[in-house]
């Protein structure tokens, strides 16, 4: 391995998404730029912020008629501007993976949950169909499935949602990738499942020395669960912080999404609301 | 408004305003966004082409054709085609081209006469079943399944038998096998909608079954009824033509494309344009209205 | 009892043929009172607001709402006093009505005069301009579509509301936007709310009680006060509380 620990895992310089449509240039994300290393990296922002297709973009999994374009992007040192389609699947899965919102959208339903994973593993790896049953099994464990040989058989339908999103963060980590980009991973879970699901990929990313980029609008996870957060706003990093610093955050967009959070040790009559400035935009 | 007419500019600004004044422009707008949504589908403009071509051959009949349909020459039998004769003439000695443009009338009557009778039937029985559920859908979806039971063109037949032979009498049958499948559409969307919000939230103004039904489901449920009817279309015609060819359909003299099929059979080794022709319009029409079909259901049930 | 509740619930049970949504729940709710209700998916929080609404009818128990017991049917009376904010703006609005359509539907149902007038009145309490009029839902956002169904809630002049997750759907900007037009219009109209959510933070924003529960049950009532000084009595209140404040990671 040429890379070091410390070197960065991805680069991305000036990422752009721009949708072409009979109405016009659409454009999702607009120049943005950062690295990331052994490290859990926040992608914070509303809707159409362009948190989603950053993660799309680096996976290139952009649905037609978007097109990406970046003055730099690396994994590892390798372009991945230059790579062809082939070469950047291959990349998918095996070195970044990426665990979206809701499991049961994301599994095969007419497959067992066991299969998936081991199939998952299979395709990149040259392995014995009971080699890959074995370390599927012992991928549920770790994902902290009590019983590993009873989840293995059961359909996605059958899973509960806590389970499904479990299911899912080990069929992505089974390959071991050194990215996992985790999109809006807890958001259709209750609360303390949440919880559960968070500690477990936390784990995960920190034995493995992973990177993850975890999108969310959820400032309150974000700031508790990341290292580092970028703030996005249509399509552009208005501000990048340590997440512990989230509070003496600049941006007036930041501020103003963390004040019009209603807060239980700041009881208010009235939430402030947030004024966007074009500004931000230019 | 009489300002905004003035160019074709400002009718498209106007009709594509975001902010319209009016129920009517809003109506108007909605209707205008999905026409440009459906310009964009060549194969469904060539569809709407063909089928608005059959309209203006059916209303102008009487000019297009330069002879009378019905009018014999046993002078002029079985005259291949030519100038005079565009698609020659049958064993009568009448004019195919114009038998063929007066056959769009006939066409175009058995299409209409079917289209309000099966479209609301179906749709009635459909929302009905779909949104009471219980017994009243246990009853009208069993219905439904009898008629589906049995191939369309053998019902169509059973009928006409029972009836007599006669363009009325055909359209009665393929009336009454058509709209079986209608409210088996019309109840699968109506069961997907009742329980949606928007209907929970019209049950909380008050409002009475029948309201919601027929104000609020049936909207629904009308645009992939329009689809599915003109996809069927081509089906109709063909069953028409169909009925036409056993002798069931159409009596002679009517210039009916599949009667004209039929007669056109025995001389179909010497003289294949006495059958080709309407052959070939039947396959027009038919093609003309599934590609518009397709055209309507990319832009009517976009979801 | 000389107190009369605008809303109170005694031994209401729910069920949907084997599974047991609601076991044995009771509350009250004063006139002009905001009542959160709190717990996770399967908490049978959503059905206890479908059950109030008439919604849903396979129930037992006793609801009185404004004094008067309520039967499984409700009657045209009942709907002009209380109404209900679905979760999902984007499937509370029927798609192929204007907002005008919308609004003008309650009025005509039950035969409400100056309609005109209602509509425009309506449309301005919750903010919304009224070049807005004659939009389809797929022409607003999400935060305008909520708009229009409190709107739609409120052009009957109800005393109350019922609100079902009204912001969860929302980006938390335009969730402040809604909840302080929410706030506004209850004090301007002194209504009674029910707000069912998840988000504790939320509930403690908007109501001066809650009540948590699990599992079809009420697990404890306590106050907004309770809440925020995180002084719930129950190990599971408590475990709701600790979990929406974030991540925490061992050691």
């Amino acid at each position: 391995m040429t890379a070091t620990s410390d070197a960065p895992l991805l680069t991305l310089d000036d990422l752009r998404v721009d949708f072409h449509t009979p109405t016009g240039i659409v454009n999702a994300v607009r120049g943005l730029s950062f690295t990331l290393g052994r490290e859990r990296l926040g992608i914070v922002g509303e809707s159409g912020s362009g948190k989603s297709m950053t993660g799309r973009a680096i996976l290139d999994l952009i649905p037609h008629p978007g097109v990406v374009s970046a003055r730099r992007m690396e994994f590892r040192g390798k372009d991945l501007t230059a790579m062809d389609k082939a070469s950047r699947r291959k990349l998918r899965g095996r070195h970044i993976s990426m665990v979206m919102q809701d499991p049961k959208f994301s599994l095969n339903p007419v497959q067992t949950v066991g299969d998936q994973i081991a199939e998952a593993y299979r395709v990149h790896h040259k392995a014995s169909a009971r080699e890959a049953k074995e370390r599927s099994l012992a991928m549920l464990e770790a994902v902290q499935i009590r019983e590993p040989g009873r989840v293995y058989d059961l359909y996605p339908h059958e899973v509960s949602g806590g389970m499904g999103q479990r299911v899912m963060i080990a069929m992505m980590l089974i390959a071991e990738p050194e990215i996992l980009i985790a999109d809006e991973p807890t958001s259709a879970l209750d609360v303390t499942v949440q919880l559960q699901v968070l500690k477990i990929l936390d784990d995960l990313v920190t034995s493995r020395g992973m990177g993850l980029i975890f999108i969310s609008h959820d400032l309150h996870l974000v700031r508790s669960f990341c290292d580092r957060v970028i703030v996005m706003y249509g399509g552009k990093a208005l501000e990048t912080l340590p997440a512990g610093a989230l509070d003496k955050a600049q941006h007036p967009y930041t501020r103003g999404l963390l004040g019009c959070l209603p807060d239980l040790d700041h009881p208010r009559e009235k939430l402030a609301t947030l004024t966007r400035d074009p500004a931000w935009l230019a | 408004m009489s300002d905004h007419a003035t160019s074709p500019v400002s009718w498209h600004s106007w009709l594509t305003t975001t902010s319209p004044e009016s129920r009517r422009q809003a109506k108007l707008g909605q209707l205008y966004r999905q026409w440009l949504a459906f310009k964009k589908n060549p194969a469904a403009v060539v569809g709407l082409v063909i089928v608005l071509a059959l309209l203006l051959l059916a209303a102008f009949a009487p000019l297009i054709a330069q002879y009378d349909p019905l009018a014999q020459a046993l002078d002029q039998r079985l005259l291949a085609p030519s100038a005079k004769h565009w698609f020659g003439t049958d064993a009568l000695g009448r004019d195919i081209f114009s038998r063929i443009v007066y056959g769009t009338r006939v066409t175009l009557v058995i299409v209409m006469l079917v289209v309000i009778t099966v479209g609301p039937l179906g749709l009635l029985i459909g929302c009905a079943a779909g949104y009471f559920g219980g017994w009243i859908d246990t009853v009208l979806m069993r219905i439904t399944d009898v008629f589906l039971a049995f191939p369309r063109l053998v019902l169509a037949l059973a009928f006409v038998a029972a009836l007599g032979p006669g363009l009325e009498n055909a359209v009665i049958a393929i009336a009454f096998t058509a709209w079986p499948p209608y409210a088996r559409v019309a109840r699968a969307e109506t069961m997907i909608i009742r329980n949606a919000d928007y209907i929970s939230a019209m049950r909380l103004q008050g409002a009475s079954q029948m309201r919601i039904v027929l104000k609020h489901i049936v909207p629904m449920c009308v645009p992939s009824l329009i689809v599915r009817t003109t996809y069927d279309m081509a089906g109709i015609i063909i069953i028409a033509a169909g009925l036409g060819f056993l002798g069931l359909g159409a009596q002679p003299p009517i210039p009916e494309w599949g009667a004209m099929i039929s007669t056109g059979r025995e001389q179909i080794f010497d003289q294949w344009w006495v059958a080709t022709f309407p052959g070939i319009a039947i396959c027009v029409v038919a093609l003309g209205f599934n590609l518009l079909g397709d055209g309507l259901r990319d832009v009517l049930d976009a979801r | 009892m000389t107190t009369q509740h605008a809303i109170s619930v005694e031994k209401l049970n729910v069920s949907f043929g084997d599974s047991h949504v609601v076991k044995d729940l009771s509350f009250a709710v004063a006139p002009g009172e905001s009542y959160g209700i709190v717990g996770e998916s399967g908490s049978g929080k959503s059905t206890v607001l479908r059950v109030l609404a008439g919604l849903n009818r396979d129930w037992s128990g006793e609801v009185d709402i404004l004094g008067k017991r309520q039967p499984k049917l409700r009657d045209k009376a009942f709907y002009r006093a209380a109404q209900m904010v679905f979760q999902d703006p984007y499937g509370s609005l029927h798609p192929k009505k204007t907002v005008d359509d919308t609004l003008a539907e309650p009025l005509a149902i039950h035969g409400v005069r100056d309609a005109e007038a209602k509509i425009s009145r309506a449309m301005q309490d919750v903010g919304l301009p009224t070049s807005f009029r004659f939009r389809y839902p797929h022409q607003l956002s999400g935060g305008q579509r909520q708009r229009v169904a409190i709107a739609r809630a409120l052009v009957l002049e109800p005393t109350i509301l019922l609100l079902d997750e009204p912001t969860s759907a929302l980006d938390v900007s335009i969730q402040a936007e809604v909840l302080n037009l929410l706030q506004a219009l209850r004090h301007e109209r002194k209504l009674t709310y029910i707000l069912v959510s998840h988000d504790l933070a939320v509930v403690g924003h908007m109501c001066e009680r809650l009540l948590v529960m699990q599992f079809g049950r009420g697990v404890e009532e306590m106050t907004a006060a309770t809440l925020a000084a995180r002084a719930p009595q129950t190990a599971y209140a408590q475990q709701l509380l600790t979990a929406s404040e974030g991540f925490r990671r061992a050691g």
